[in-house]
């Protein structure tokens, strides 16, 4: 796989890091019901065809970055800075 | 015809007889021509008898001209350099080429083993699992080593490789596998309009089919057009060919694996040569020209020594100018036969037959009669001696030809996804729906006719370059072809008769009998019967026997093979050696080393490394012949009762800037950070957002927004890491920046009671008392012009100290604090000191932060900040997790000091059974403490400190050790903390 950096280009798969769902957000730093915290922490769907990802350039530039990617057919659609995002922190 | 090679014809061919090549085969040397494969040489040379058969040891000779060769397997060279497995058919020849016969004994012509044949009712499909169900004990004992003894193919050498291999990348806008007709012409067309091409063939003559087959191109023997068109690509800078080289692999987005046999083709390597070379490419677009393998056809005694393809025949015939026989029968179900025997007649071979055995046989444009009918048995020992046909006739021949169809090589379209489709007229596969752009040309795509196969090229290269952005070139020319008629096949799959012996996988003994067996059986699904019979899944992956297998298993099933369907091809496409997987990553380069700035003035200091991570670190110093125990618990009582060095540059360290730093570690750390003051350090823990303990170190402030931060070593880059996602995932909109540093400055401890002393005369003129720089302080200053940091830290436990120098200047520093402190007693230590130390002091590490630990358990529950946020929060305070009944850390020093505790021992109540129930923790490090002259040890049991005063069992179920151990306060030394803030 081609994974496009927004910063170095078209990469090599081998240059980064895989971390999952991108949809996932922080709950409230003021919840206290654990419900909505294991839920950040360990559930993720694992749905098949368009897919919002977190990838580390571990290996380039060190950006996290969101690529929207398939998962059947690992058609990467488009690929953005995770920190043009606005945060992912309730 | 020569003596030298009785079966060499005088004339034609691609080989070079200016060159002859001398070589032998199980000791006896032969004679052959460069352009010659080893299989070509030995036919040549009358030796048609190469190898034996995988389950029965049946005698196996040359069935094809390719890769596709399930047979004629052969182990080369010898000594480290043994390869096994090779096929003579794609082995290029070299002089001085040795070459062995495999899984025979004692020799090949006599075979003791051939005696399987006699138990071949046993080895039938699926005997694995039949024959060897019960007792299970005798499986491991009995059975596998003797089915592994008599069934198998080469031996690999146990040496270790003497060769070097390298991994390079490559970037194309097209790349096209296959270098015949058709992709010679897509390199044309796409080299034509500028696009970067590479061009990878698998053989050594880049040409295909038209080396091979007799025909003309615009009325000149066709290696004509291939000599200029070799030409014009050479002469194109876009365009790289790479003959010898096989595109293993075609990957997601257009990246591919390929392998390239940089020095196969000789004894070894030359001193500057890789044997082998790893490519990955990336590109545009993929033009598959990988061409077709023709298929035999099924009947009894067909893998015989000198039954062989009919285009495999004509091939030898035209590229190679050998004889592959004397006195020919050629059968098949498509007009080839004609061809075949054309050439086979025009090479001075006596035709005996030529036999048709088509339900509706076609005309006959050539010149022999031709007889309809199928051959039913090959009579022969260990080669064909004649054949029977189905009506009664015999004939008498050495050689067998079979024109049984083509199957489209699909396979690098089928690693990409699509199914293969089946294909009625040409009664085969072609690719399937194109995934990404991929395109499929000539034979690969069902074409056969050379003219096709051009024009398919030629489009498919121009597709491919204009889909990468490379338009206006005018497609080159199609040159006029004259060749034999071809015709579709008709299917026939399988002559009855003796099934037991009408092979179907040669490779591995799959005959017509196991496929029928597996229907009946049950197991009718393409993906069953495969894995049942074992059916193309030898090192030919079903190259010769996949369709002919599909064809018996519909014909018994009553079904189609288009409703059968096919299995799904994998990479690679031909065996891979490890050696170029592997490239430069082996032994002492199987990863980066890295090695601090003091690394070699350690050295000079007699340090002995261990490895930690990627780094060396010093462990320690010996002297006067000192083992490592000795050493280290001297170096232990210097660092305690005078000043020790010790070198921490592979710490991680983080420089953090802005204006919202202390925010930043107010949300990454347990504890608090907005008060910590300009020059002061502060210990920190870090959790996982799940509540488990990440890393521990500490942070010092240098200014208003300026922060270093020390992680362990192991944990470096995972924090690095780690932090770079709060900042830019979770919490973007805080204005800090993070920089690893770790590399740019070298870290040197100081410890011990008269580290104060020492130091204070490298800084004669900074005021370093327990006032001017107290416990905790932290600073930069002056070093002779230099920016040194120093920070008032202890890991010991002792008086301590860490400085920091720029990475270049660490070695003088060192030194100069060796100068400076003779009469002080300053001494260098290493990692085992340091270790002992941090056991005698409760510090923990890698040993006891193993992912299942809380700050709870680590007695650091109080650290964790109520007023804040920060991650790990929530799920720190989950009920499990605040059990108290969960294992917490402890000291344990057993009751006899002498004994030892070992890491990794189960925490057992005395006198209980030793079972799970009972378990009641675990010993997590353990040392001799030279300080208080006892082995000590760390550890985590249930309830913990409540637990002081109890007596335990570490028991050590791997070494056999079962030692009395107290539960006592993990801080043995010094728990006050008098000695480090003095």
């Amino acid at each position: 796989m081609r994974i496009p950096c927004p910063i170095c280009g078209a990469r090599s798969y081998e240059e980064y890091t895989y971390q999952g769902d991108a949809t996932v957000v922080r709950p409230n730093p003021e919840t206290t019901d654990p419900a909505p915290w294991h839920a950040y922490v360990y559930l993720r769907d694992d749905p098949k065809g368009p897919h919002r990802e977190l990838w580390h350039h571990t290996a380039g530039c060190r950006a996290w970055i969101v690529v929207e990617r398939d998962t059947v057919t690992h058609a990467v659609h488009s690929s953005t800075l995770a920190r043009s995002e606005g945060g992912r922190q309730a | 015809m020569s003596a030298d090679q009785p079966f060499r014809r005088e004339t034609g061919g691609q080989i070079d007889r200016r060159r002859p090549l001398s070589f032998t085969f199980d000791g006896r040397r032969y004679t052959g021509y460069a352009g010659d494969t080893l299989a070509s040489a030995l036919l040549a040379n009358g030796v048609r008898l190469l190898g034996r058969s995988f389950k029965y040891h049946r005698p196996r000779g040359v069935l094809t001209a390719g890769v596709n060769e399930p047979n004629a397997l052969v182990t080369l060279r010898a000594g480290a350099r043994t390869t096994p497995n090779l096929r003579a058919t794609n082995v290029e020849l070299y002089d001085g080429l040795t070459a062995q016969s495999q899984n025979r004994w004692p020799s090949l012509a006599f075979d003791l083993r051939a005696v399987n044949r006699l138990f071949a009712p046993m080895f039938v499909a699926g005997f694995y699992y039949k024959t060897f169900m019960w007792p299970a004990r005798f499986w491991e004992k009995l059975y596998e080593p003797l089915i592994r003894r008599s069934a198998g193919l080469g031996t690999s050498t146990q040496k270790p490789d003497p060769d070097r291999y390298e991994r390079a990348h490559a970037h194309a806008e097209v790349v096209i596998a296959g270098g015949g007709p058709a992709g010679l012409m897509a390199a044309l067309a796409a080299g034509r309009a500028g696009a970067r091409v590479i061009l990878c063939d698998e053989g050594h003559q880049l040409g295909g089919q038209l080396l091979a087959e007799s025909m003309t191109l615009d009325g000149a023997p066709a290696g004509r057009w291939v000599e200029r068109t070799l030409r014009e690509l050479a002469g194109l800078d876009n365009v790289r060919l790479m003959p010898r080289t096989t595109l293993f692999g075609a990957y997601d987005h257009n990246t591919f694996g390929a392998i390239e046999q940089v020095a196969e083709a000789a004894p070894a390597p030359a001193q500057v040569q890789p044997r082998e070379r790893f490519w990955y490419i990336e590109s545009e677009r993929l033009v598959i020209a990988a061409g077709a393998h023709e298929r035999p056809i099924a009947f009894a005694g067909n893998d015989l020594p000198g039954v062989m393809l009919a285009s495999a025949a004509r091939s030898y015939v035209h590229r190679f100018a050998v004889q592959p026989g004397s006195r020919a029968v050629v059968f098949g179900n498509n007009a080839d036969i004609h061809a075949t025997a054309d050439a086979l007649a025009e090479a001075g071979v006596e035709i005996a037959a030529v036999v048709d055995g088509r339900r509706e046989p076609g005309a006959n444009p050539g010149t022999h009669r031709v007889r309809h009918g199928r051959i039913r048995q090959v009579k022969g020992g260990r080669a064909v001696r004649g054949v029977e046909l189905d009506n009664g006739e015999r004939f008498a021949c050495d050689l067998v030809c079979v024109a049984g169809g083509w199957t489209p090589a699909v396979h690098l379209s089928s690693q990409l996804g699509p199914k293969p489709v089946w294909d009625e007229r040409i009664q085969s596969f072609v690719p399937g729906e194109s995934r990404q752009g991929e395109v499929a040309a000539g034979a690969a795509a069902g074409r056969f006719a050379t003219r096709e196969a051009l024009a398919d090229g030629a489009e498919a290269g121009r597709k491919a370059a204009a889909e990468a952005g490379f338009t206006g070139a005018s497609l080159p020319q199609i040159p006029a072809v004259t060749e034999p008629a071809q015709s579709a096949p008709e299917p026939l799959w399988a002559v009855p008769g003796h099934d037991k012996t009408a092979f179907i996988d040669p490779q591995h003994d799959v005959t017509v009998a196991d496929v029928k067996l597996a229907a009946r059986e049950g197991y009718s699904n393409v993906e069953h019967m495969k894995r049942y019979t074992t059916l193309g899944m030898a090192t030919d992956q079903g190259k010769v026997a996949n369709v002919v297998g599909l064809g018996v298993l519909a014909e018994q099933r009553g079904t189609t093979i288009a409703a059968l369907g096919t299995t799904v091809f994998r990479p690679p496409y031909t065996p891979v050696s490890i050696g170029p997987l592997a490239g430069y990553n082996r032994q002492r380069q199987f990863q980066p080393v890295r090695r601090t700035p003091l690394h070699d003035w350690q050295a000079g200091k007699g340090a002995q490394f261990v490895e930690a991570g990627a780094w060396k670190r010093a462990r320690y110093f010996p002297k006067h012949g000192e083992d490592m125990a000795a050493a280290a618990s001297r170096e232990v009582t210097t660092v305690r009762s005078r000043v020790g060095l010790v070198d921490v540059s592979t710490l991680g360290r983080i420089d953090i800037q802005g204006p919202d730093a202390a925010e930043f570690l107010n949300r990454v750390y347990i504890n608090g950070w907005k008060r910590l003051p300009v020059g002061k350090a502060r210990y920190g823990v870090m959790l996982r957002e799940d509540g488990i303990v990440l890393d521990d170190g500490t942070t010092s402030r240098l200014g208003e927004q300026h922060y270093l931060m020390t992680s362990t070593t192991g944990q470096a880059a995972k924090v690095l890491t780690h932090l770079e996602y709060c900042l830019q995932v979770l919490w973007p909109e805080l204005d800090v920046n993070i920089q690893s540093v770790t590399d740019q400055w070298a870290g040197i401890a100081i410890a011990g009671p008269n580290a104060r002393e020492l130091l204070q005369r490298l800084f004669p003129d900074d005021d370093l008392s327990s006032d001017g720089f107290p416990f905790m302080a932290a600073g930069t200053f002056d070093l002779a012009g230099i920016p040194a940091r120093l920070f008032r830290i202890s890991f010991s436990g002792e008086l301590g100290y860490e400085l920091n120098v720029p990475a270049d200047y660490g070695a003088a520093a060192a030194q100069r604090l060796l100068d400076l402190g003779g009469d002080l007693g300053v001494d260098l230590y290493g990692l085992e000191a340091l270790d002992i130390m941090r056991i005698e002091k409760g510090h923990v590490t890698g040993n006891e932060l193993d992912g299942r630990v809380t700050a709870q358990d680590l007695g650091m529950g109080r650290m964790l900040s109520g007023k804040k946020d920060y991650i790990g929060r929530r799920l720190s305070q989950r009920q499990a997790f605040l059990d108290p009944e969960r294992p917490q850390l402890v000291g344990l020093k057993p009751t006899a000091p002498m004994r030892k505790a070992t890491a990794g021992a189960h925490l057992m109540p005395q006198g209980g059974p030793d079972t799970p129930e009972n378990d009641l923790g675990w010993v997590s490090s353990a040392t001799w403490s030279p300080t208080l002259e006892s082995y000590i040890a760390l550890g985590f049991v249930r309830g913990g400190s409540a637990r002081k005063g109890e007596v335990l069992r570490a028991a050590d179920f791997v070494r056999n050790r079962d030692v009395p151990v107290e539960v006592v306060d993990s801080v043995f030394v010094d728990p006050e903390g008098a000695r480090q803030r003095a």
